[in-house]
């Protein structure tokens, strides 16, 4: 089987679905671990440079989650607060309902889905259903600004350090 | 240019307006041609192609009695641009998650290693 260690999308053109998937050296167990324990989640849930603070988290079969994401000690006054029930939490997958209070009104559904590939590896799928196209585009053009940001940030340092 | 993008994915919502971009991806056609395999009106067909004009994926020729639609590859390209950006912004979030996993693995073995070593001395 090929290994998938860079994470692939596709951008569904029938429905509004943004199709992740990615391989991790690690068993289904602990991937499951990692997206339900608040404590290991907000390690690397990001985005880059954002701290993540829980609010909420009740990681069961009809409880919810709530957290909030902010520019190192938010004094910048970027922060960005995201909420979501948990539909149904199996240890092979988790169904959970998505949106940003910026946009309370624009809830997509995800669904990871764990698939053991044997010897402690785990391939991670994770579907993103938005409400509209224009839902999905303002979703992945956020992750065109967050991108553009850092891209450039990386730029000025590089200048910083006459690399360039 | 943001608004331009916008306007790409609500022209690209509809199934008939995607199968004609499909079909102009293969080459230039016209607006007769591009009718040909659905049961709809010239007019319809003009519509359509008006969202895809407005939107910036297909340009209309000069000649005056053909006009052949022409696919305008490069605003595709802007939206490969954007979804790779996204995908890097995903792969970037599961870099992270390889270390916590690799931190949790080391964590599992470590309380896992106390009970062997213990057998292992009371073994010898």
């Amino acid at each position: 089987m090929t290994t998938i260690t860079e994470a692939a999308i596709e951008a569904d053109p029938i429905v509004p679905i943004i199709r992740i998937t990615r391989d991790f050296a690690a068993t289904p167990e602990q991937v499951f671990r990692a997206h339900t324990d608040p404590a290991l989640f907000t390690q690397w849930v990001g985005p880059n440079g954002m701290v993540t603070t829980i609010d909420h988290w009740d990681a069961r079969s009809g409880g919810s989650w709530r957290y909030t994401a902010q520019h190192g000690d938010g004094s910048d006054g970027m922060q960005f607060a995201f909420r979501g029930c948990f539909h149904e939490v199996r240890t092979d997958r988790i169904v959970q309902t998505f949106t940003w209070e910026g946009q309370p009104d624009r809830v997509a559904l995800e669904t990871l889905s764990l698939e053991d590939l044997g010897d402690g590896r785990t391939r991670l799928h994770v579907q993103s259903l938005c409400d509209s196209f224009e839902d999905r585009d303002a979703w992945l053009r956020s992750g065109m600004e967050v991108g553009v940001n850092d891209g450039y940030a990386k730029l000025d340092e590089l200048l910083a350090r006459g690399r360039i | 240019m943001t608004d331009q993008l916008s306007k790409v994915f609500s022209a690209l919502a509809d199934p008939t307006r995607r199968d004609m971009v499909a079909r102009l991806a293969v080459g230039d056609a016209t607006v007769g041609e591009l009718a040909a395999p659905y049961n709809v009106s010239l007019q319809a067909v003009s519509k359509h192609l008006k969202v895809l004009e407005q939107a910036g994926l297909v340009t209309r020729g000069r000649e005056a009695q053909r006009r052949p639609v022409h696919l305008e590859a490069e605003v595709f390209d802007l939206m490969t641009k954007w979804i790779e950006r996204y995908r890097r912004q995903a792969e970037e979030r599961y870099q992270r998650l390889d270390a916590v996993l690799a931190a949790m693995n080391q964590s599992d073995t470590t309380t896992e290693n106390p009970r062997s070593t213990a057998q292992e001395e009371t073994a010898s």
